[in-house]
């Protein structure tokens, strides 16, 4: 039987298609959660623990920098997934990430996800497939803006 | 042969049938007025010294003399039905441009053109689809509705666009497709046209802006160009897309389009060579097929031009 949560987690792009048990399993590690402007997801350094499926608002990654404050290194909005570190040893955030309008998130959390993926390999294979289609945008896109497009060299 | 005469549509004087004085002798023009877009951009405000004001397409460009340096083609800025002096936005990259981006009010500039295919709005003729050509569907008021036009621009490609994004405007307003302006720069300084981008988005357009690289203070989008697609929520089913910028954020956000949905022949997108003589004499322009002076620089992006733009040079 679908709940809601489960529907929710139905309709998020990171996955969609995946089989009706499957969903029902994520669910079960998810709960809706909504965050005020300004609110921090992830803070850099504290325990890697949560997988944050971003339904509505928009989070933006940052780096703290000594003087400068933080730095936004990505915004992503709607259907876009937050939060990677909880999969891989030492499970530790990276960066911050912080909403920068009103967000709307399913939150999974990584330690229950994890230990489903370990008993249903299955499971563990077509998130890893999702996972690593994110992961890869991700780094293309980095790659991309690595080469600065609109420098000297980029003009038109 | 050097170019598909299919394919020289919508060119203004660039054609070798109808090279008119204007099209090899540069007309004075007089720098009535320049605008500090960014650190290194600046628009320069041009009225002739003694002929009518030019008329010309969005999409076309002019090779402007610097008196003494030498000539550069640059992209009409202004919209073409502007009643205002004749717009060029001019990025200082090398000694002609540095010394356009010098000149000050008063001084002369040589402008000859306009060159080259347009963007084919506002019934112009132009390869592929046309824009906004009615689609089935349920949100007119006859059941009917217009196709969305999503221009993006990178960098100093906003340019070009600009005199579109304007046109376009002026149809939505007459009923034509919703109009969504995607704009990418490398950081919030080197964001052009910020005037227009309030003026659009007030006027209906849905604007968005990312810059590559945030810096203190900045509190919009940071990511690439591309990644505000997924958060545009244009109807892909009748689209037109026009895009300019640097080659390879063209490139990307082509196929980011084709995967939103976009059909590929409904993607336009500008291109530049070393253009010299403007009428597809010199050679020095050509890419492929195309001696773009004349073909370009406005192409369909499907078929050769998809080719060409991941073509490696040999």
């Amino acid at each position: 039987m679908t709940t809601p949560l489960a529907e929710l987690v139905a309709a998020h792009p990171l996955l969609a298609g995946l089989p009706g048990d499957a969903v029902v399993s994520v669910a079960g590690c998810a709960q809706n959660v909504a965050l005020e402007p300004g609110a921090l997801l992830l803070a850099e350094g504290d325990p890697a623990d949560t997988l944050y499926l971003v339904r509505r608002g928009h989070v933006a990654i940052e780096v703290h920098a000594p003087g400068r404050g933080p730095i936004v290194i990505e915004t992503v909005g709607p259907g876009a997934a937050v939060g990677w570190s909880w999969l891989v040893p030492p499970y530790r955030w990276h960066f911050d990430a912080r909403a920068t309008d009103a967000v709307g998130a399913i939150a999974v959390d990584g330690a229950c996800l994890r230990e489903k993926a370990e008993i249903d390999p299955a499971l563990g294979y077509a998130l890893m497939k999702r996972v690593a289609t994110v992961l890869l945008d991700r780094l293309q896109m980095t790659r991309l803006r690595l080469l600065d497009l609109y420098g000297a060299d980029g003009a038109r | 042969m050097l170019a598909d005469p299919s394919l020289a549509t919508s060119s203004g004087l660039g054609t070798q049938d109808d090279d008119g004085p204007r099209a090899l002798t540069p007309v004075p023009y007089r720098v009535v007025e320049r605008r500090h877009e960014t650190d290194d951009v600046t628009t320069l405000c041009l009225a002739p010294v003694a002929d009518a004001p030019m008329t010309f397409r969005p999409g076309q460009f002019n090779m402007l003399t610097a008196f003494g340096v030498g000539e550069a083609a640059i992209s009409v800025s202004s919209p073409p039905r502007s009643p205002g002096p004749l717009e060029h936005t001019v990025r200082d990259v090398g000694a002609v441009t540095h010394s356009l981006c010098a000149s000050p009010i008063g001084d002369l500039i040589g402008v000859r053109g306009p060159f080259g295919t347009d963007w084919g709005i506002g019934g112009a003729v132009a390869p592929g689809p046309s824009i906004g050509e009615v689609m089935p569907g349920a949100d007119g008021a006859d059941g009917a509705r217009r196709g969305d036009v999503v221009v993006v621009a990178g960098g100093i490609g906003l340019a070009p666009l600009r005199g579109a994004v304007h046109e376009l405007l002026a149809l939505h307003q007459e009923g034509g497709g919703r109009v969504f302006v995607i704009v990418g720069a490398r950081d919030p300084s080197q964001i052009v046209f910020r005037d227009d981008l309030d003026l659009w988005a007030r006027a209906g357009a849905e604007v968005a802006v990312t810059v590559d690289v945030s810096a203190q203070g900045w509190t919009g989008h940071v990511g690439l160009v591309t990644s505000l697609l997924d958060g545009t929520r244009f109807d892909p089913v009748g689209a037109t897309a026009l895009v300019c910028g640097p080659e390879i954020m063209m490139r990307f956000t082509a196929r980011a389009l084709i995967d939103r949905g976009v059909d590929p022949a409904r993607i336009r997108v500008s291109l530049e060579r070393n253009m010299q003589c403007g009428v597809a004499w010199c050679g020095h322009c050509q890419l492929g097929p195309f001696l773009l002076c004349r073909d370009g620089p406005v192409l369909p992006y499907a078929g050769v031009v998809e080719n060409l733009l991941t073509e490696r040079e040999r």
